[in-house]
């Protein structure tokens, strides 16, 4: 049941498995011993560079459910785990039920039991943003908001941004104004930006809003405001203003000009030309 | 982080009696501060009594003033039509704490209730009377940049780092609470949290069991001319080094009235009668402002690292007045 449900989370998988995963499976002994549509879900997940350690953490959990008939299977299980809870929540649109530690934060549920490794751990203590998902309508740190808290909550993470193929204009945003280098706090930025939108059309003031004794609504967000807005996001990068630049084209729903373009097979000629021209001199 | 038991319960006099029942359990509000201690095993709660369902979510006009819901989120209080027209200071400091997604997360409830920031505190494997009563304070002598100048003691130079509860000192509020049995009382905002003395382990004067329900804010004649200036070492998203709040009422070109809080200076909001007084009955002058900066910080013992904080502390109460005078947002 539960290969069904995170299979539910991941459409984008496809179901078959290369000669090389099968190979690299069958290596796993314990697995063998698993059901085909377990297996073919992990290979999935492995295709889906989840990696090696996630593959571990996976089959463990397999091997714990699969001896849980025995006594001693039982008591291994509540070593592992104390205090277990069972949430119900909406995830994607999708609703998912899990039973977990009581301590378990969203953002390691979301990482660690459904495989949704697009929001990231980053400081997991509140001071970088990475983990921002959206609970209700409004942006939140996953790191520091504990599971059990989230029963019959509405969770949007980065993954639920796009609309199949179709990406959010945010997402497309970024893209064009180069707001990301390595990306890591990207999927934190997106869904920090996106319900920055809903709170400015709220009319929810920030540090840096002027009027904010007054209630208007569709507020128009200055550069500083966006900068204010989205504090709670670092970027080591340092991707700074295309993340602003993207923010406020989505934000005004105005196209704005790009201001980056790929160097040119010409330049690059060019460039090569005056290369060797340094040489020579 | 150390396991614990988590309920949920419905009402708020059964959550009261929860956590009355068992020393170590702990309410668990937006958790922005509460959870980040646990992972770092500075608080190890047994059991964890999630009220963030509970009905104290209203803010609503009362007795001619403002209740706010201790469970009302941070983000919704900030922008509540009623705080940001009668309460702009309230408003302004709540904006400058924390980001958007703490803000969302965090209670008003929660926000008196945080602990400090001091980094020997949050470091297990280090002294510290407020953690470990008795086993000394290694920010006495150690890196105590970001520490209190004024009412520390020598068993605790932390500070309080909140900025919403500055605000709500200068705006004479009250924090509701209830008790088990469900008796209530209330505590001003300047009696709730302590000065360090010999027992830095309390951060206020809450009892355990003891549920903070709602603030209520008077009357306040400072909605003209208040402003709350935060300063921090980056420009958003850090911790106040200083911040004032202040409040004025003037009479023609005199100061008839006026409110000048201190964070980040004391295990307390620190307020400055002196400093007032001098103000009080003054014409709205640059010099009256000075002077009575100067007043502010005369009692101020700074440690090694943070002398800064006297000069900083001066310009900050000048530019803040000056602010509200002209009643500038920013």
């Amino acid at each position: 049941m539960e290969t069904e449900l995170d299979y539910e989370l991941h459409p984008e998988l496809n179901t078959a498995l290369s000669e090389d995963e099968k190979e690299l499976l069958s290596q796993i002994p314990e697995l063998t011993e698993l059901g085909e549509g377990r297996r073919k879900f992990l290979g999935q997940v492995f295709a889906s560079g989840l990696g090696v350690f996630a593959l571990q953490l996976l089959a463990q959990e397999e091997i714990l459910a699969s001896m849980k008939a025995s006594e001693d299977a039982v008591f291994a299980l509540e070593a592992l785990e104390e205090n277990l809870v069972a949430v119900k929540l909406k995830i994607n649109g999708l609703e998912k039920t899990l039973n977990l530690d009581s301590r378990v934060s969203l953002l390691d549920a979301l990482r660690e039991r459904l495989a949704l490794t697009g929001t990231k751990k980053g400081c997991d203590q509140g001071q970088c943003g990475a983990c921002t998902v959206i609970v209700n309508g409004r942006r939140v740190l996953s790191c520091l908001t504990l599971t059990a808290t989230c029963e019959g909550k509405e969770i949007t993470t980065v993954e639920g941004l796009a609309r199949g193929e179709e990406l959010h204009p945010m997402q497309a945003a970024f893209i064009k104004h180069d707001g990301f280098q390595c990306g890591y706090c990207t999927p934190g930025q997106l869904c920090s930006a996106v319900a920055l939108l809903q709170e400015a059309k709220n009319g929810e003031a920030s540090h840096a809003t002027v009027s904010f004794q007054t209630n208007a609504r569709n507020l128009k967000l200055s550069d500083e405001e966006i900068r204010e807005r989205m504090s709670g996001n670092i970027c080591r990068c340092g991707a700074y203003p295309g993340i602003v630049a993207a923010i406020q084209e989505v934000h005004k729903g105005k196209e704005t000009a790009q201001t980056w373009r790929f160097v040119s097979n010409e330049e690059i000629a060019a460039l090569n030309l005056e290369e060797k021209t340094d040489e020579i001199v | 982080m150390k396991s614990f038991k988590y309920v949920r319960p419905a009402e708020v006099l059964n959550a009261i009696q929860t956590v009355s029942s068992n020393p170590t359990a702990k309410f668990l509000a937006g958790g922005t501060n509460l959870i980040d201690l646990m992972k770092e095993y500075v608080e190890r709660p047994s059991e964890l009594v999630d009220i963030t369902r509970l009905n104290l979510t209203q803010i609503k006009s009362a007795n001619g003033g403002v209740s706010i819901g201790a469970l009302a989120k941070n983000t919704e209080t900030a922008n509540h039509p009623l705080v940001r027209q009668n309460y702009p200071l309230l408003t302004q400091a709540i904006l400058a704490g924390a980001s958007a997604q703490l803000r969302n997360m965090a209670t008003n409830g929660g926000n008196l209730m945080q602990r400090t920031r001091c980094q020997y505190f949050y470091d297990i494997a280090m002294p510290c009377n407020k953690r470990e009563p008795g086993t000394g304070c290694s920010a006495l002598e150690g890196i105590n940049r970001i520490h209190a100048i004024f009412g520390y003691s020598d068993k605790c130079v932390a500070t309080y780092p909140g900025d919403m509860a500055n605000a709500l000192y200068a705006l004479d509020a009250m924090v509701r609470i209830k008790g088990i049995n469900g008796q209530e009382r209330l505590i001003p905002v300047k009696e709730f949290h302590r000065l360090p003395g010999e027992t830095p382990e309390k951060d206020n004067n809450l009892q355990h069991g003891e549920l903070i329900t709602s603030i209520e804010l008077p009357k306040s004649n400072f909605a003209e001319k208040s402003y709350y200036l935060k300063i921090r070492d980056r420009a958003s998203y850090a911790f106040a080094l200083v911040a004032v709040a202040v409040g004025l009422e003037t009479s023609g070109s005199n100061i008839k009235q006026s409110r000048i809080v201190l964070g980040g200076v004391a295990h307390k909001p620190w307020r400055s009668i002196e400093a007032e007084n001098v103000l009080n009955g003054k014409p709205v002058t640059e010099e009256t402002f000075r002077l009575a900066s100067e007043i502010a910080m005369k009692e101020s013992k700074p440690l090694r690292h943070n002398a800064y904080k006297v000069e900083l502390g001066k310009r900050a109460i000048v530019l803040a007045l000056q602010r509200a005078i002209s009643n500038r947002a920013a």
